[in-house]
């Protein structure tokens, strides 16, 4: 069904982090083949021309390849997925960080806290 | 391509248009957005040749738009325009023979797609039906290019909702050229390519819309709230 998009950044940029985020996660297997423009855009409710950009842009990053007249597959080299997962966790370890700093919090309050965090979840998990 | 070259519209004494000049590019989806009474209406009016410019010349592909424009230009009127004693199947009909591009085999997908009632006349079709029933003879002509002049206004979410997948569903980009005009921005904002801001007459600008995003870090609600503010 129609997704919603953040209203201030470019939308295909917003496909491409969604894709990534599905490869990583799984949801698109490695060497699978991605939804074709049409239905991606019918999917999400954008025009063919955003999915469009969207898949060329991944295709750049070496994420996906096009291949001619059968569509466009999540690529099968592993150290590429490998680093796009690295920056991944990059990125949001990094939107962490920035936010504690402008909380105030300092990096051994940041460490105790997660620290503390990871060890709730074991023993709840362990219960 | 479609290229307006100072283009001024009048009626009697009230300027529609003033001095407008703008091109737009095949194989996209244009909005063309501005207020009421901003001069919308009029310029899909002009492309379509259903009206003549007062002044300056419109051109279709380089050819000038008159009556005949029609048989490239599927035009989408803001107004119910159709036999009401006609039944959904024989307005297809209808639309059948009148234009050569008709694809009866795209119309009978899009009516099952819109779930219209193939034997109900249009007098007793819901608002939110008859409108779906305009985009299936509208979109079922394979014109390189479709004006659409609101074609979600005054429909329910899940109509417009209809529409829009509608839309994307059974366009081709290659072959056609859509510009549509609407008030419902959030809702087209994902379809639009470019976008064309008029007010009072006058083009204030005209821009690609992931560029408003990305330059500005604006949504289109808001960019045109701050053009018309700043063209006061």
């Amino acid at each position: 069904m129609a997704e919603t998009f953040n209203p201030s950044t470019p939308i295909y940029l917003q496909l491409c982090e969604r894709i990534k985020n599905r490869i990583i996660r799984g949801e698109i297997g490695i060497g699978e083949r991605l939804p074709s423009v049409r239905d991606l855009a019918i999917d999400s409710g954008v025009n063919p021309n955003t999915v469009q950009r969207t898949y060329r842009e991944l295709e750049e990053m070496g994420i996906v390849e096009k291949r001619r007249g059968q569509g466009t597959y999540v690529t099968e080299n592993t150290t590429i997925l490998d680093r796009v997962r690295d920056e991944l966790k990059e990125a949001h370890i990094k939107a962490f960080v920035h936010e504690m700093r402008e909380m105030g919090y300092s990096v051994s309050e940041m460490l105790d806290g997660l620290n503390q965090y990871l060890e709730n979840i074991r023993r709840e998990r362990d219960e | 391509m479609i290229q307006l070259d100072n283009v001024s519209k009048r009626y009697l004494t009230k300027k529609a248009l003033k001095n407008v000049s703008l091109q737009i590019e095949p194989g996209h989806i244009v909005g063309l957005i501005g207020s009421n009474g901003s001069g919308k209406s009029t310029t899909l009016k002009l492309i379509s040749g259903l009206i003549r410019p007062t002044k300056g010349t419109v051109l279709i592909d380089g050819t000038m738009a008159d009556r005949r424009a029609c048989r490239k230009i599927a035009y989408l009127s803001e107004l119910d325009a159709y036999y009401s004693f006609f039944t959904v199947k024989q307005t297809v009909d209808f639309y059948e023979q009148t234009f050569h591009d008709f694809n009866r085999e795209k119309a009978e997908e899009m009516i099952d797609f819109m779930k219209l009632d193939r034997d109900q006349k249009v007098k007793n079709l819901s608002k939110g039906n008859r409108g779906r029933l305009k985009i299936v003879v509208t979109l079922s002509r394979e014109a390189p290019f479709i004006l659409m002049d609101e074609p979600l206004s005054g429909l329910d979410p899940m109509v417009r909702q209809s529409i829009v997948k509608g839309l994307i569903s059974f366009i081709d980009l290659e072959k056609q050229t859509i510009v549509l005009t609407t008030h419902e921005l959030q809702e087209i904002e994902p379809l639009l390519d470019t976008v064309i801001l008029i007010k009072d007459g006058e083009i204030l600008d005209q821009r690609r819309v992931e560029d408003i995003r990305s330059k500005e870090n604006l949504s289109l609600v808001d960019w045109m709230v701050k053009k018309y503010e700043s063209f006061c």
